[in-house]
C-alpha cells in the first residue's frame, strides 16, 4: 500500500513536468548562435580577432627557442642544449598541414559574403581581412611544404560512405604563389592605407606580395641548383622561365609601399645603436611597422622578456639570458668602411691583443651589432652587464669560479675577490651570457616587463619597411638594375648608420644574403633565405670546420655557433695587468654540426595525411 | 576462514590476478629478414643512417612503412613477422640506379617471408671503388684507389669530388672526420690510382690508431658511396 503511494506521486509529477515544450527548448548562455554573430559587428571582428591570432610564426616572441636552431644564437637553456647536439634536422621540422585553419577562414569568407545585417563597408573590409589571413596561412604552407591542395571553400561530407570526392590532389607550387599574389590584388584596395599596425592594411597586402614573389622568383632561379629538388608534378619546384615575372611582380609591390607614402625608415635617435633597437620597443611614433603582432600590458603580454632579460638585471629570481646571439653572427657585422673582418683577437703573429675597455673590441663596426646584441661591458637599462669569464695570468692558466660573480683568491693576494662575471660565461650554465652575448633586439626596456605578473608588451613585426627596400634591392639586382639596388640597399645602410653608400657596382649575391642576416637576424626569415636561395644545404653542410675568416661570404660554411670569452689579465706590475683579451670558443653543450639535407627543402607529409589522401604525392629526398 | 560472500569475492580476485599474469597476447616477431645492397656481388659502402630500405605490407587500413637502416658496409636487417612485403628502396636515396624486378616490371621488390631469409639487393651504383688501399703511421693516413664508372652514357654523372676521411669511431664520414682531404673531381685527370693523404691532428685523449675510409661524392647525388672502413695506426 505504502508503495502504491510513491507510484501516484511520480505518475502525477511526470506529466506536471513535460507540460511545458518550451522548458526543453533553452538558449545555450554559453555559446553565441552563428545568427547572433553575424547580425553584430563587433562579433564579428570578434571571430576576425581570433582568426588573426592563430596566424603562425615559425620563430617568434612566443616560441623564442626556436632561434636557436641554426647559426644565429646558442640556446642558454639546457632544455634547449639538444638544438646543437643533433646530427641533422628531421624531415618532419617546421612542417604544417592545417587544414582546420583554412576551413574556419573558408566559413568565415562564406558567411561574411552572406552577411546582409552588418554595414556594407564593414563586410567588405573584414571579408578582405580573411582573405588576407588566408592568403599569408596558404604562403606558410607552400613556403615549408610545396604545393598544397588549395581550397578556397568549406568542403561539407555528404555522410554517403564514400569520402574520395573530397580527395583533392596538391597544388603545383607555383599555383599557390600565384593564388597569394592575385589575392593580394584583388582585395589590396577594399583595406585601408595606414591607420592600424596590427590589422591588415593595403601596405601589408603589398608587403606580402612583395616577400611571396621574391621567395617564388628564387626558388625559381636557384633552384636550378638543386634539380633534385623536384617533383615531376611540379608540387615542388618551379620552372626558371618564371623567375623573372615573380622578381618584376616583387619589385612592382615594393615599390607600390614606397609610393604609398604611409611608411618610412625609423630614424628618430641620433645615436644608431639605439635608434635600430627602438624600431622594435617604440610602438607611438613608428612608421617603419607595417604588421605585427600587437601585445598590451594589462591586456594580454608575452614573456619573452623573461626568458632572455640578462641574468644579473632580471626583475624575477630565476632565468634570463637564454638566448645568446652567436659569434657567427657578430663577427658579421662588417666594418663602418664597409669592408668585412673577424673580431680582433690576436695580432698577426697570434698574441692576444689587450683592449682598455671591454667593448674595444666590437668598436669602428655596424651600429646595428650593438642594436641587436648585448656584448661585455654594455649597458641594459643603463645598468652595465657583467659578462666576463675570468681571471687570466701569464702562464695561460685561468681564475674562474663555476658560480656567477663566484670568488676565489688571486695568486699573491690574501683575500677572495671576484673572479667571473655575474653573467658568466661559465661552461655549462644555463640562462647566462654562456657563449658570452646576451640578445638585446625584442628585449623590453621597460620596468616590470622582465616580472611575470606584468610581461612584456613588445609586439612581434611580421612586416616592416626596412624588409620592402632589401626585397626590393634583391629583386632589382636579380633583373640587373644594379642601380636601383644600390639605391635601396643604401636607403637600409644609411639608416643603420653607414657613412659611406655602395656603389652598383659592388652589389652582389653576398652583399644581398649578408644585409638581410644583419638586418632582419631574429626576425624568422633566416631558414626562409637560406632555403629559397638553396644556401641551406651548403652553409649546413655537417661538416666540423672552424669559424669562418669571412664573415661577408654568402657561402662560408657555419655548422656550429661559436662563442667569446672575455677575460681580465692578471700580471701585477706588467703594463698589461688588468686590460681585456679574448678568445673565441665552442659552449661545451655545441657538440654536433649542423646538417641540413637535400630531404629538409620541403618537409615531410605525414603519414596519416597521405592515408587519409592518396592523391597526396610525397616530398622528394626524404 | 567463514566462507563468506566477502571472502568467495576475495578469494576469486586473487585466482582472476594470477591467471591473467600472461604476458602479452602476441608472439614477438621472429623471422630475421636481412641482406646486403650489391653490385655483382659486391657491397656498396654508405654513410651510416642516410640510406634505408621501405618495407609495405597490405591490408592494414592505414598504410605505413617499416623504415630499415642500410649499415655503412651496405647491409641491412630486419626483424619481421611471416608475410608478404614489398621492398622498396624510396627514390633519391643511395648512390645508385635501381633496378627494374622482373616480378613486378617496377623497381618494388616482392618479399615473401615464411622463414628467415638473406636477400641481397642488386643496384647500379654511379662508381665503385677498387683495389682501395689504406695504411697510416707517423700520424699521417695516406690512400689509394681505383675509380670505376659503371654507369655511361645518357644517365652517367661526373664526380664532383673524393675524399679521404678519418675518424676516432668505426664511424666514419665527414661528420665524424677528424681529418679530411678532399680533392675536385675536375682534377683528377684519370680514375686509376688515385692518391689522397692527409695529417691526423693530435687526439684527446690519446689514441693511436683510427679508421679511415674513402668517398666518393657525385654530382646531383647527395648521398656518397664509400669504400670498406680500414682500422689504421697512427
Amino acid at each position: 500500500m505504502k508503495n502504491l503511494k510513491y507510484i501516484y506521486l511520480v505518475i502525477f509529477l511526470a506529466f506536471a513536468g513535460c507540460n511545458d515544450d518550451k522548458f526543453l527548448d533553452r538558449e545555450p548562455t554559453d555559446i553565441l548562435g552563428e545568427d547572433q554573430v553575424w547580425a553584430n559587428e563587433d562579433l564579428v571582428f570578434s571571430v576576425l580577432a581570433d582568426l588573426y591570432n592563430r596566424l603562425p610564426d615559425y620563430q617568434g616572441l612566443e616560441n623564442w627557442w626556436e632561434y636557436a636552431n641554426f647559426d644565429e644564437a646558442f640556446g642558454s637553456n639546457a632544455g634547449d642544449y639538444w638544438r646543437h647536439q643533433n646530427q641533422e634536422y628531421g624531415y618532419d621540422n617546421w612542417e604544417m598541414w592545417d587544414y582546420t585553419y583554412i576551413r574556419d577562414l573558408n566559413l568565415f569568407i562564406e558567411k561574411c559574403e552572406g552577411a546582409t545585417e552588418i554595414s556594407e563597408e564593414s563586410r567588405t573590409r573584414f571579408l578582405a581581412e580573411a582573405r588576407f589571413i588566408r592568403a599569408m596561412v596558404y604562403f606558410e604552407h607552400v613556403k615549408r611544404m610545396g604545393g598544397v591542395p588549395l581550397i578556397l571553400e568549406p568542403l561539407e561530407y555528404d555522410n554517403s560512405g564514400d569520402p574520395s570526392y573530397l580527395q583533392y590532389p596538391r597544388a603545383k607550387e607555383h599555383e599557390v604563389y600565384d593564388f597569394v599574389i592575385a589575392e593580394m590584388e584583388a582585395i589590396k584596395e577594399n583595406l585601408p592605407n595606414g591607420g592600424t599596425k596590427s590589422r591588415a592594411t593595403k601596405g601589408a597586402a603589398l608587403a606580402l606580395t612583395s616577400r611571396a614573389a621574391l621567395y617564388a622568383g628564387s626558388i625559381a632561379n636557384y633552384g636550378q641548383l638543386t634539380p633534385e629538388v623536384s617533383l615531376p608534378g611540379g608540387e615542388v619546384g618551379i620552372p626558371a622561365s618564371m623567375a623573372d615575372g615573380y622578381y618584376a611582380t616583387s619589385l612592382e609591390a615594393s615599390e607600390e609601399v614606397m609610393a604609398l607614402g604611409t611608411y618610412e625608415l625609423y630614424n628618430q635617435d641620433p645615436d644608431k645603436s639605439e635608434n635600430f633597437t627602438n624600431i622594435f620597443l617604440n610602438k607611438s611614433s613608428n612608421n617603419e611597422v607595417i604588421l605585427a603582432k600587437d601585445f598590451l600590458v594589462q591586456g594580454r603580454t608575452h614573456g619573452f622578456t623573461i626568458e632572455t632579460i640578462p641574468r644579473s638585471l632580471r626583475e624575477e629570481n630565476t632565468s634570463g639570458g637564454k638566448i645568446n646571439p652567436s659569434l657567427n653572427l657578430v663577427q658579421s657585422y662588417e666594418l663602418l668602411d664597409n669592408t668585412f673582418a673577424e673580431l680582433p683577437t690576436k695580432d698577426a703573429s697570434g698574441n692576444p691583443i689587450y683592449y682598455d675597455d671591454p667593448m674595444d673590441i666590437f668598436e669602428g663596426r655596424d651600429p646595428r651589432l650593438l642594436g641587436t646584441v648585448i656584448v661585455p661591458g654594455s649597458t641594459f637599462r643603463g645598468k652595465e652587464v657583467d659578462i666576463w669569464a675570468g681571471y687570466k695570468l701569464e702562464d695561460g692558466s685561468v681564475i674562474t669560479s663555476g658560480q656567477l660573480g663566484g670568488q676565489a683568491t688571486l695568486p699573491g693576494s690574501n683575500s677572495p675577490v671576484q673572479v667571473v662575471g655575474f653573467d658568466g660565461p661559465i661552461d655549462q650554465l644555463e640562462w647566462s651570457a654562456q657563449n658570452g652575448f646576451y640578445l638585446r633586439k625584442y628585449v623590453d626596456t621597460s620596468v616590470g616587463s622582465g616580472q611575470r605578473g606584468t610581461g612584456s608588451s613588445v609586439w612581434l613585426i611580421r612586416f616592416r619597411y626596412s624588409e620592402i627596400l632589401l626585397n626590393a634591392a634583391e629583386a632589382a639586382f636579380e633583373l640587373g638594375e644594379l642601380e636601383k639596388a644600390a639605391d635601396y640597399m643604401n636607403q637600409v645602410r644609411r639608416r643603420a648608420g653607414f657613412p659611406i653608400d655602395l656603389t652598383p657596382g659592388e652589389i652582389d649575391f653576398d652583399r644581398i644574403v649578408h644585409e638581410r642576416k644583419v638586418e632582419l637576424a631574429f626576425e624568422n626569415h633566416i631558414l626562409w633565405d637560406k632555403k629559397r636561395w638553396r644556401l641551406a644545404h651548403r652553409i649546413w653542410n655537417g661538416v666540423t670546420t672552424n669559424l669562418t675568416n669571412n664573415p661577408g661570404d654568402a657561402l662560408a660554411v657555419s655548422t656550429r655557433v661559436f662563442g667569446l670569452k672575455p677575460y681580465k689579465y692578471y700580471e701585477p706590475g706588467s703594463p698589461n695587468n688588468g686590460k681585456w683579451i679574448y678568445e673565441e670558443f665552442v659552449p661545451a653543450p655545441v657538440f654536433n654540426a649542423h646538417r641540413f639535407r637535400l630531404g629538409n627543402y620541403y618537409s615531410q607529409i605525414t603519414d596519416d595525411v597521405r592515408n587519409n589522401n592518396p592523391k597526396i604525392v610525397r616530398n622528394p629526398n626524404q | 576462514m567463514k566462507l563468506n560472500f566477502k571472502n568467495i569475492l576475495g578469494m576469486m580476485g586473487i585466482a582472476a590476478s594470477v591467471m591473467s599474469c600472461s604476458y602479452d597476447n602476441y608472439d614477438e616477431p621472429n623471422f630475421q629478414l636481412n641482406g646486403r645492397i650489391v653490385y655483382q656481388g659486391e657491397p656498396i659502402g654508405v654513410s651510416y643512417n642516410d640510406v634505408y630500405i621501405e618495407l609495405w605490407e597490405q591490408g592494414w587500413q592505414r598504410l605505413g612503412s617499416v623504415n630499415v637502416a642500410v649499415d655503412q658496409d651496405g647491409s641491412y636487417s630486419s626483424l619481421l613477422f611471416e608475410g608478404d612485403y614489398k621492398m622498396i628502396i624510396p627514390n633519391n636515396q643511395g648512390p645508385f640506379q635501381k633496378i627494374a624486378n622482373d616480378q613486378t616490371g617496377n623497381d618494388t621488390i616482392p618479399v615473401n617471408l615464411t622463414g628467415s631469409m638473406t636477400m641481397d639487393i642488386e643496384v647500379i651504383p654511379y662508381y665503385m671503388i677498387r683495389n682501395a688501399e689504406i695504411s697510416g703511421g707517423s700520424n699521417k693516413v695516406s690512400a689509394t684507389f681505383d675509380l670505376d664508372q659503371i654507369i655511361t652514357g645518357a644517365n652517367a654523372k661526373n664526380i664532383q669530388e673524393v675524399s679521404l676521411y678519418v675518424s676516432k669511431t668505426s664511424f666514419v664520414d665527414n661528420r665524424t672526420s677528424i681529418a679530411t682531404s678532399n680533392r675536385g673531381g675536375g682534377d683528377l685527370e684519370d680514375l686509376s690510382s688515385i692518391a689522397l693523404e692527409v695529417d691526423v691532428p693530435e687526439r684527446v685523449p690519446t689514441q693511436n690508431y683510427a679508421y679511415a675510409r674513402i668517398g666518393v661524392r657525385i654530382e646531383g647525388v647527395e648521398d656518397m658511396i664509400f669504400s670498406e672502413i680500414v682500422k689504421v695506426d697512427l
